[in-house]
C-alpha cells in the first residue's frame, strides 16, 4: 500500500469496551495544519486586541509606560496565552481548541482511555520545540548570527514540522510523548432517509429485478451522494446514464430527481434484502 | 403501508428518537460540562450510549444508508468520549497537583535530578576555575547580550553597582524585566525538557551551558573580591530558578532515558509514559520559574541588604526541598 497523501484520511481502529469498532479517522496533516493556523490567528488577534486596549488605557489616563505594557503583554501574555489556550481548551469535554473544532478534530488518548490533563500538558509543552523553535530560527535571520548556523538549525527543527508525515497516525512529537492522537470527530446531522417512500413519492415507479441488478453497493453509495448533493447537472447526467443502462421503458416525463429517488429506494431494498441472506454485492462487477 | 418500507427504514424509525435524545444530552454536556446535567440525565447517557453502539453495529450489517452509518459512528464516538473521557474539573485537578502529583513526580525523578545537579555543578566549577585563571574564557562562556556590561573589562566599581541596582521610579521597568526573564528561563526549561527525548544529549548540553554561565559570572565577581555580594545577588532568586532548571533537566533526562532504555515496553510506550510523568514535573517547574522571576524582578531590587538576600535564598531553598521531598502519605 502506498503512503497516504497530505489530505488523505487514515483509518484507525478504536474498539470500545462494548466491543464495537468506532472506525475513527486520524486527522490529516493538512487539516491539522489548518487548525493550527486558525489557532494562531485567534491568539495573535487576542494579543493585538489586548495591546490596543492597553494603549487606549495608557492614552486616556495619560500614564507613562505604554511601551512597557506592550512588552509585558507580548512576552508574558504571549507565553501564558499561548500555553494556556491549548491546555484549557483541550482538557474540556470536547478536547479541541477552536481551530480544531472548526476543522472537526479532537484529541484522544492513543489507547482509547482517558485523556488526562498531564497528557494534554505534555503534548502542548512540546509544541514549543516543534513550532516555536523553527519560528525563532526563521525570525533570527539578519540579526548578525552566522547564516550557516541558522540554516542548519532551521533544517534540524524543520524535521519536527514534517515529523507527522512519517508515521501512520500522523502523530507529532508531542503526541508521541503524551500518548495522544488527533482524530476527526465532526458533528454529523442525521439526514432524512432517502428510501422513505412516503415523503419522497416514487409515483408508483417500479423496477424489474433485472433492472435493479445492474448495480452494487459502491454504486448505491455514489447515487446517495449525488442525490444528497443536489447538483442539478450531476443528477441529470446520472439519471440519463442509469436510464440507458437499465433500458428504462417506463414513463419519460418524470423528473430526474424523482426517478433517481425511486431507483435508489428500489436498489437499496434489493441489495439490503440480499444482504440479509448473506450476499453482499460490493459493486456492479461483483456477479458471483 | 409499513410492509412497503425497507427493514432498514423501520429499524431507523424505531430508534431515531433515542439517538436524537442522546444528541441533545451530549450537546448540553459538551457545552456546559457534566455538572450541569440533571441526575436522571446523567443516568440516561450510558444507556443511550449503549443503544447507539448497538444501533451502529446493526446498521453496519443491515443498512446501506451511508449517511445513517456515518451519523451513528459520529454519535457513538461523541458519546464514547463523554462516557469514558476524563471529567476532572480544573480546580480539583490543580489541588491534587499541588498536594500530591508534583512532589510525587519530583521524588520519582530523584536520580535524574541528582545527575542534572552534578552536571550543572561540575560545569560551574570548571568554568569558575578557567575564568579565574584566564579572564578571556569569560567571553566563550557568556553571551554578551546576557552579560550586559558585566564582563572582565568593567571596573570593580561598575560591577559593584550592578549588584545594587536602586529601583527607579515606582515599578518602572521592573514588570517588563520580570516578564522578560520569566519567558527566557521558561524557554530554557522547556527546551531542556522537550529536547530530552534525543537520548538526553541536548538536555545535558543545556545543563552544561547553564552551569558554565553561572561559574563564569561568579568567577568574574570573585576576581574583584565581590564573591559574597555576588552570591547573595544571584541566589535570592537563583535558589529557586537554578533548582527549577535542574528539575527541568531531570524531566528531560527521564524521557531520554526511557527512549534509550525502554525496558519491557516498546520504545513508544516508554517515551509516552516517561513523558507524562515528566510533564507533571514541568508544570511545577513553570510555577517555580514564575516565583523566581518575581523574586528577581521585585525582591532583589527591593532588598538591598546582603544578609537579607542570603536569608531569602536559604528560606526559599529549604522551603522547596521540604515541600518536594518531605515524605508524605501517597494519595490513592
Amino acid at each position: 500500500m502506498s503512503r497516504p497523501g497530505l489530505a488523505e484520511p487514515v483509518g484507525r481502529t478504536l474498539v470500545t469496551p462494548e466491543g464495537i469498532d468506532l472506525r475513527l479517522r486520524v486527522g490529516s496533516y493538512a487539516e491539522r495544519f489548518a487548525a493550527m493556523l486558525l489557532d494562531f490567528l485567534f491568539l495573535t488577534g487576542g494579543l493585538i486586541a489586548m495591546s490596543v486596549v492597553a494603549l487606549i488605557l495608557v492614552f486616556v489616563t495619560k500614564a507613562s509606560g505604554g511601551q512597557e505594557a506592550l512588552t509585558v503583554i507580548w512576552l508574558l501574555g504571549g507565553f501564558i496565552i499561548r500555553n494556556g489556550y491549548f491546555l484549557v481548551f483541550e482538557i474540556q469535554p470536547r478536547a479541541a481548541t477552536p481551530g480544531k473544532r472548526i476543522m472537526g478534530l479532537r484529541v484522544i488518548a492513543a489507547d482509547g482511555g482517558r485523556l488526562t490533563t498531564d497528557a494534554v500538558f505534555a503534548r502542548n509543552a512540546l509544541r514549543e520545540v516543534e513550532v516555536f523553535l523553527p519560528l525563532t530560527f526563521w525570525l533570527a535571520r539578519g540579526e548578525g548570527v552566522d547564516a550557516a548556523l541558522i540554516g542548519l538549525g532551521a533544517i534540524w527543527s524543520g524535521v519536527f514540522v514534517i515529523f507527522p508525515l512519517f508515521n501512520r497516525d500522523r502523530r507529532r512529537l508531542g503526541d508521541l510523548v503524551a500518548g495522544t492522537l488527533v482524530v476527526k470527530a465532526p458533528k454529523v446531522l442525521l439526514q432524512p432517509d432517502l428510501a422513505d417512500t412516503e415523503r419522497t413519492a416514487s409515483q408508483g415507479l417500479a423496477f424489474a429485478p433485472a433492472q435493479l441488478d445492474a448495480y452494487g453497493i459502491k454504486e448505491l453509495h455514489v447515487l446517495e451522494a449525488v442525490i444528497r448533493g443536489g447538483d442539478r447537472k450531476a443528477i441529470a447526467e446520472v439519471a440519463a446514464r442509469i436510464r440507458a443502462k437499465i433500458g428504462w421503458a417506463g414513463p419519460t416525463d418524470i423528473a430526474d430527481r424523482t426517478f433517481l429517488n425511486a431507483y435508489y429506494a428500489g436498489l437499496r431494498g434489493r441489495l439490503e434484502s440480499r444482504m440479509l441472506f448473506g450476499r453482499r454485492r460490493a459493486d456492479k462487477f461483483d456477479v458471483g | 403501508m409499513a410492509e412497503l418500507h425497507l427493514k432498514s427504514w423501520r429499524f431507523r424509525a424505531e430508534r431515531e428518537a433515542d439517538w436524537r435524545r442522546l444528541e441533545i444530552l451530549l450537546a448540553k454536556a459538551e457545552k456546559a460540562g457534566a455538572a450541569k446535567l440533571g441526575r436522571d440525565e446523567i443516568l440516561e447517557i450510558p444507556i443511550l450510549y449503549r443503544q447507539a453502539l448497538s444501533s451502529l453495529s446493526v446498521a453496519r450489517s443491515i443498512s446501506l444508508d451511508q449517511s445513517l452509518v456515518v451519523y451513528l459512528e459520529s454519535l457513538s464516538a461523541r458519546a464514547y468520549f463523554f462516557v469514558y473521557g476524563a471529567r476532572t474539573r480544573l480546580p480539583e485537578r490543580l489541588a491534587r497537583f499541588f498536594q500530591n502529583d508534583w512532589p510525587a513526580a519530583a521524588q520519582a525523578l530523584w536520580r535524574e535530578t541528582l545527575i542534572s545537579l552534578v552536571i550543572s555543578a561540575v560545569s560551574a566549577v570548571v568554568a569558575y576555575v578557567l575564568v579565574r585563571r584566564d579572564g578571556d574564557w569569560f567571553y566563550s562562556f557568556v553571551d554578551p547580550g546576557l552579560a550586559s556590561g558585566r564582563d572582565p573589562m568593567a571596573t570593580t566599581q561598575a560591577l559593584r553597582e550592578t549588584l545594587y541596582d536602586k529601583p527607579h521610579s515606582a515599578a518602572e521597568g521592573l514588570s517588563a524585566l520580570a516578564s522578560f526573564l520569566f519567558t527566557n528561563n521558561a524557554q530554557v526549561a522547556l527546551f531542556a525538557f522537550s529536547l530530552g527525548f534525543m537520548f538526553c544529549l541536548p538536555t545535558a548540553a543545556l545543563m552544561v551551558l547553564n552551569g558554565v554561565m553561572l561559574g563564569a559570572f561568579l568567577a568574574l565577581f570573585a576576581a574583584r573580591g565581590l564573591s559574597f555580594e555576588a552570591t547573595g545577588w544571584l541566589m535570592i532568586h537563583g535558589a529557586t530558578e537554578l533548582f527549577a532548571i535542574v528539575l527541568a533537566g531531570a524531566a528531560g533526562f527521564s524521557i531520554g532515558w526511557a527512549v534509550a532504555f525502554p525496558g519491557e515496553r516498546t520504545r513508544m510506550d516508554a517515551a509516552a509514559w516517561a513523558g507524562r510523568r515528566a510533564a507533571t514535573l514541568m508544570a511545577g517547574v513553570l510555577v517555580m520559574l514564575f516565583g523566581a522571576a518575581l523574586l528577581e524582578g521585585y525582591g532583589r531590587q527591593l532588598i538591598q541588604n546582603d544578609l537579607a538576600r542570603y536569608a531569602v535564598a536559604t528560606a526559599t531553598l529549604v522551603g522547596w526541598l521540604a515541600y518536594l521531598y518531605w515524605p508524605r502519605r501517597v494519595a490513592p
